[in-house]
């Protein structure tokens, strides 16, 4: 950013952009979209989180309230956060390894095939609003599929209503979410191993390499740390962002709250309720809890194959 | 046909095995295979089922056991949505002709600004370029709906609401696309830099004739997420006049109406499956050779 050239001491601000004018130029206009629409608005979200504001009048300050409301007052947001860690922590790490593993395995295929598996698996994450499918699948009534076979299979008796059941809503989100998980992580896992120089397979055979287990750990894993790191992180990100699914299939608010997560919780103050205050402490947190996962899992594999 | 296709693929992957690599155990091969097989059924078998409710008629929608094939196939479905959308007081053009403004110019734009922003962050080093190839790693690390207040008061302020750009300017801030432009210019050999540069090119000329061509696969991939983005937008609180208003919030006007629509909503569902998976099936190698420059440096 042309703004952080003063911190070059003694150079002059004058000579730098001499030097560097042409670069400047061609990263302005997505550097000034960029502060737009991403920095100032990280900066303005936790500043508004500690006022009062309805969106009509000024906002006032409100010190620490908007913070102690949520977690000391507020229950439903309680719930909120159990259910967005209960997500993350199934979500976040079964999606990473079935990219990972399928990704793995299709690698293995002659290439025709492995476009077309590449395909089947990456369709569902790009089908946009196809996930609908599943409130079909899980409908209430006995011309749901899963109704239908549990009742021919005898299982049940009468047709489940899936979504007005508090047990069911959190494990049929989940299972929507792994349908739709394998993303764009997925592809650069398969481009990633496709990538791996195969002289090394060979050496590694030399070198006593004795199963594809150890061939992975030791070969392709420490190639493909770049895509390893990348793919967390998409992966973590989608793991905590879950709303759309929920407010659709579930409903808003679901049964006793039990799709609830963050994102729904500020899509209820924030374009229901008006409290944008109140919504931007909700943003503020979840943003730093998905920071905080982030780092700390680039941490974790940086040490993958060491 | 899904079972068909199973067997396919174990089959092959067992002849193509055994004259690969050595240190491969057959057990393990069936075992992996079935497993990709099954979770296969699963990832398709939700679109077989939506490809199939398109062609259904409403006697076997709604019929039990329900059925995953369709037995007598009828474009009903499709010429009910067209007497629908005829029907409706804004002419389906201007909804078409919104969703391809909007997607056609967020393309463009996100292609032009990420891919000159990523060639100098790619090649050089200079004051606030570390920081800023910093900053695009981490705003990865969060999704854009916690600036989503923030966002619409700077959209207000700025007058954008109720316009199209209101949906385009932010997706031109995505970090997503500068990212995977960047990786892949980075593997860009300097020397054709250089080449160009004795040639007596400045950066744009550089820019423009060396690093755009090279780096078309790059370009094609982010065009290819951007469209996906572009393609579902609904308009969502940004978008209130109804002529406004992209294809997509149309579709899911049609669909809300309840059971009666079922059918319809089956042949909407279809196209709006249909064009990004053919979009993306068009550029499949483009997409995995960028996606294999890809990633966060250890």
């Amino acid at each position: 950013m042309p703004g952080k050239t003063a911190s070059v001491s003694g150079t002059g601000l004058e000579k730098v952009w001499k030097e560097h004018k042409e670069k400047y130029i061609l990263i302005a206009p997505f550097a000034a979209l960029f502060i737009v629409f991403t920095v100032i608005p990280v900066f303005a979200s936790i500043g508004i989180s500690f006022t009062s504001f309805n969106m009509l009048e000024k906002p006032t300050f409100a010190g620490l309230s908007n913070y102690i409301n949520l977690s000391v007052f507020d229950e439903i947001f309680l719930i909120a956060i159990k259910n967005t860690l209960v997500f993350a922590i199934i979500t976040g790490p079964i999606s990473y390894l079935m990219c990972f593993g399928f990704a793995w395995i299709i690698n293995e295929f002659p290439p025709k095939i492995r476009a077309f598996m590449t395909l089947v698996f990456y369709a569902p994450s790009i089908s946009g609003g196809a996930f609908m499918i599943w409130k079909l699948i899980f409908s209430s009534d006995m011309y749901g599929y899963a109704n239908a076979w549990l009742m021919k299979l005898g299982i049940f008796s009468d047709p489940v209503l899936w979504f007005d059941t508090k047990t069911y809503v959190m494990p049929i989100l989940i299972i929507v979410q792994l349908w739709l998980s394998l993303g764009v992580s997925f592809l650069a896992f398969i481009a990633g191993f496709q990538n791996v120089d195969k002289n090394l397979y060979d050496a590694g055979l030399i070198d006593g390499i004795k199963n594809r287990w150890q061939e992975l750990w030791y070969i392709t894993l420490p190639y493909m740390k770049p895509q390893l790191l990348f793919g967390a992180v998409m992966q973590i990100t989608a793991s905590f962002s879950v709303s759309a699914i929920s407010i659709q299939l579930a409903g808003f608010p679901s049964v006793e709250y039990a799709g609830h997560t963050i994102l729904t919780h500020l899509h209820d103050y924030g374009t229901i309720r008006y409290e944008m205050g109140y919504a931007s402490t909700i943003a503020a947190i979840l943003f730093f809890i998905m920071l905080f996962a982030n780092i700390i899992v680039q941490k974790l594999l940086r040490r993958v194959g060491e | 046909m899904n079972d068909v296709m199973a067997k396919i693929n174990l089959k092959k992957l067992y002849s193509n095995k055994l004259k690969k690599r050595t240190n491969r155990n057959i057990a393990v091969d069936i075992i992996l295979a079935v497993l990709l097989g099954l979770f296969g059924l699963f990832s398709l078998w939700p679109l077989v089922l939506i490809t199939n409710n398109a062609f259904k008629p409403l006697n076997e929608i709604f019929l039990f056991p329900p059925r995953l094939f369709v037995h007598n196939p009828t474009l009903n479905n499709f010429r009910d949505l067209g007497v629908i959308m005829g029907n409706s007081w804004v002419p389906v053009s201007r909804y078409i002709f919104n969703t391809l403004f909007i997607t056609f110019l967020g393309t463009l734009g996100i292609v032009i600004v990420s891919s000159m922003a990523a060639y100098p962050l790619a090649k050089y080093t200079f004051p606030g370029s570390k920081v800023m190839s910093k900053l695009v790693v981490y705003a990865l690390m969060f999704n854009s709906t916690v600036t989503v207040i923030p966002n619409y008061i700077i959209i207000s302020r700025i007058g954008l609401v109720d316009t199209h750009w209101a949906l385009i300017l932010p997706a031109l801030s995505g970090t997503l696309g500068l990212f995977l432009m960047k990786n892949f210019i980075v593997q860009i050999p300097d020397s054709m830099l250089e080449a160009a540069k004795i040639d007596g090119a400045n950066e744009y000329k550089t820019y423009w004739t060396i690093i755009m061509p090279l780096s078309k696969p790059a370009w094609i991939t982010l065009i290819i997420f951007t469209f996906q983005g572009l393609w579902g937008a609904t308009g969502g609180t940004f978008i209130y006049t109804e002529k406004l208003k992209p294809l997509n919030f149309a579709l899911m006007q049609i669909i809300q109406a309840g059971i009666a629509r079922t059918g319809v909503a089956g042949a909407v569902a279809l196209l709006l499956l249909l064009v990004p998976i053919i979009v993306f099936i068009v550029s499949q190698s483009n997409v995995i050779e960028t996606m294999a420059s890809t990633g966060i440096k250890g």
